[in-house]
């Protein structure tokens, strides 16, 4: 069979079970983009291929598939590389393919030139770039399994528009092979790893367990629950790990680190035996390594080497995937009893609550705290970055994993409503809330567009305090309150920019209309951007200053009337 | 520490050997990967392997062990990474080449000469005024020569990065996949 270089890419982005798109065309895309509208392939026209790279990664975070986010050379491939940047640190998967000039016209300084493969190197996984027509269908397949396989993470295929138009002979696969071409790159179970760790764990008299992104992404939160159970540990659930273990359960810690709880912090002080499974050891959750969990034995299972003993040093690595180690444990743990310590975490967390003043104003917790209460922690939360996110981290109460979207490792403000689209995109049956800051949102709202020409229900409530808030919190706490240029006095009128948009929008600026605001949100068929004028200099607590130690942690201001 | 260490200047010095494939932009990621990092790259040694499909970087870099651990993972993470080799594992040999350009009026050969042949080296092109040598060794012989060579006026020089091979049976075979 004769297919031309765009059709046989398509082909095997269909065989690899591929069915969503987001992107933006233009010049050197547009032979393939022809052929997408031919095959009657999904896609998602965005307005910035910023938002078209987060939609395909809030996309892949809860549906755990791959989407391709397409785009033209030169700019619409360089708007790409945050989002690929942001994927690439959370490990997120997704397949880019950008045009590129013709194969004649490459270094020429070309219309729309860039040099992607270049800009690309240092935010994939891996990537290519095509020169010959007859390597696009082997280059595909790769892309997609490099994406998804052991830790998983973004590619990019630069794509010469004269290829996507060159015809070569096309063998479609077997039927019989399976659609992904996916032996699942994990290493051999570490058996003497995992006996060690045992022992550790019987030895152990303050055991603590913290839970990284690998439990999600190994599909491991069963696994876990019962081993937790089963040891009697304590569950830290890192900012990326968060709805691995039940937010409700009494085993639960929450957020260790910077923001995390006192008791999440207090137990890693503490602790004498620390079992990281699928963390990173970011450094917002260990402040000084020096100081991180100093009476304790380290173990650290990770998919990926390159991740043990990067910052803090492990007695007790286990190269594997999570979920395979964890099946392993459970087979030959023995029931745990930790009665002390057991004792210890309990009176920490009912000493140490997380809380929050309550004072006339419209606290920003108060909103999540109503968001948690209207959807049960069943709905999927996503997130901008900054105070907001931080609060929602703290506040909601995950059930399941995979039900929370933010953006960890990069920091990326603009995240939250793409990658709301996305979310929604891939689980159409949940109701997707978007908690974001007015600074956060402002970057990427165009993509309200994109909801609203899709009707894509999406829920925002940006808790609009007027200020890059955790700029201004650090300001406040270590720049003498020298407020540089972290306040937007002129904040636009957001409720009435989403109606502009052809989206419900709603100002709330009395505390009383918190709940109606959110009730009125979660019945409207459509997209609602909910716009909170909120307490403008709520702070976020507790905190470990950056590059001090978790056991410098300060805890909230003493608070008045604690509601919560 | 390596066991070869004491052939290096300094002990934080490691010759670090690659199979890649070899193909466009294998270079350009593995140093991305050192840039990334702020990790220099001392020399660097390329070129095709007995199979025309593998490339065989050398390249000598500075850390401790922390820094070396995360090379040599890094580099082995590459997809486009067949083997990865600390040099100084093992009992290996290691050789660079220089081209010297020196000042050589014909009162000064004799001696020049002499100089060349303590040191093997080999005379590849003489003018008038000037003579070009080549020598091969490890970095402490370069070193030798260059000192003795500089009183007469070093007009040019090119090195060449460090190449290394283990020593005796043992290959640095990179399964492909």
């Amino acid at each position: 069979m004769e297919l031309n270089g765009s059709q046989i890419m398509i082909e095997e982005l269909k065989a690899a079970g591929i069915e969503m798109a987001f992107g933006i065309p233009g010049g050197a895309i547009m032979p393939f983009y022809d052929e997408l509208l031919k095959a009657d392939f999904p896609h998602i026209l965005t307005r910035h291929e910023q938002g078209a790279a987060h939609m395909a990664d809030g996309y892949a975070r809860v549906s755990g598939k791959v989407a391709i986010v397409v785009t033209t050379s030169g700019p619409g491939a360089t708007n790409l590389i945050t989002g690929l940047a942001n994927a690439q640190m959370d490990s997120v998967p997704l397949v880019a393919i950008t045009g590129q000039v013709a194969t004649n016209m490459i270094g020429t300084d070309a219309f729309q030139e860039a040099d992607v493969y270049g800009c690309s190197i240092p935010v994939t996984k891996f990537n290519w770039l095509i020169k010959d027509v007859n390597e696009i269908q082997h280059v595909t397949r790769e892309a997609i399994r490099v994406a998804t396989t052991g830790r998983p993470g973004p590619v990019l295929i630069d794509f010469p528009k004269d290829i996507q138009i060159t015809n070569a002979v096309y063998t479609p696969r077997e039927s019989a092979e399976s659609p992904l071409p996916a032996p699942r790159e994990y290493p051999e179970l570490d058996t003497e790893g995992i006996d060690k760790l045992l022992a550790a764990i019987e030895r152990a008299e303050r055991p603590v367990i913290i839970g990284g992104a690998g439990i999600i992404k190994s599909g491991a939160s069963a696994e876990l629950a019962e081993f937790a159970k089963a040891a009697d540990i304590p569950v830290i659930n890192t900012l990326l790990g968060l709805g691995g273990f039940p937010g409700t359960d009494e085993l639960f810690l929450g957020m260790p680190g910077m923001h995390g709880t006192a008791y999440a912090n207090f137990a890693l002080c503490e602790c004498d035996l620390l079992i990281n499974l699928g963390a990173r050891f970011d450094d917002r959750v260990t402040g000084k390594v020096s100081s991180f969990c100093p009476k304790a034995t380290i173990a650290h299972v990770d998919i990926d080497d390159a991740e043990i003993d990067k910052r803090v040093h492990t007695h007790i690595p286990i190269l594997g995937n999570v979920r395979d180690v964890l099946i392993a444990l459970n087979e030959h743990l023995k029931p745990g009893d930790y009665d002390e310590w057991r004792q210890t975490w309990t009176d920490w967390k009912e000493n140490y609550p997380l809380q929050y003043d309550w004072d006339g104003s419209i606290k920003p917790q108060y909103v999540i705290d109503q968001i948690q209460e209207i959807t049960e922690g069943n709905g999927i939360y996503v997130t901008g970055v900054g105070q907001h996110q931080m609060w929602a981290a703290q506040f909601i109460r995950f059930n399941e994993p995979k039900t929370w979207v933010t953006s960890g490792g990069l920091g990326t403000m603009g995240f939250g409503l793409p990658a709301a689209i996305g979310a929604k995109f891939a689980r159409p049956e949940k109701e997707v809330w978007l908690i974001d800051g007015d600074g956060s949102f402002a970057m990427t709202l165009v993509e309200l567009a994109t909801a609203a020409t899709y009707n894509v229900p999406v829920k925002v409530a940006i808790l609009n305090n007027a200020y890059l808030g955790m700029v201004r919190q650090w300001q406040e706490l270590f720049f003498e309150k020298r407020y540089s240029h972290s306040h937007y006095p002129e904040n636009p009128d957001f409720g009435t920019i989403a109606e502009g948009y052809g989206v419900k929008g709603i100002n709330i600026t009395d505390v009383n209309e918190v709940r109606n605001s959110l009730d009125t949100a979660a019945e409207h068929d459509g997209p609602v951007v909910l716009n909170f004028l909120v307490n403008k200099e709520e702070n976020v607590w507790p905190m470990v200053p950056a590059g001090a130690g978790n056991d410098e942690m300060q805890l909230a201001p003493p608070s008045r009337e604690a509601k919560s | 520490m390596s066991k070869n260490s004491n052939k290096n200047t300094n002990d934080d010095t490691h010759t670090i050997a690659v199979l890649v494939e070899n193909k466009f932009g294998v270079l350009a990621k593995v140093a991305s990967l050192f840039s990334a990092r702020g990790y220099n790259i001392d020399s660097l040694c390329v070129g095709v392997t007995q199979d025309p499909s593998v490339s065989r970087i050398t390249l000598v870099t500075r850390g401790d062990a922390k820094i070396l651990e995360q090379i040599r993972k890094h580099l082995s993470k590459l997809i486009d990474t067949f083997k990865v080799m600390d040099m100084g594992e093992t009992d290996s040999v290691e050789r660079e080449m220089i081209l010297i350009k020196i000042s050589a009026p014909k009162a000064a050969r004799p001696e020049i000469f002499q100089i060349i042949d303590v040191f093997r080296g080999r005379v590849v092109d003489v003018s008038t005024d000037t003579i070009t040598v080549e020598v091969t060794g490890d970095e402490g012989k370069i070193q030798a020569i260059l000192n003795l060579l500089q009183p007469f006026g070093i007009k040019e020089i090119a090195r060449t990065g460090k190449v290394a091979l283990t020593r005796g049976a043992k290959t640095l075979k990179g399964a492909k996949n």
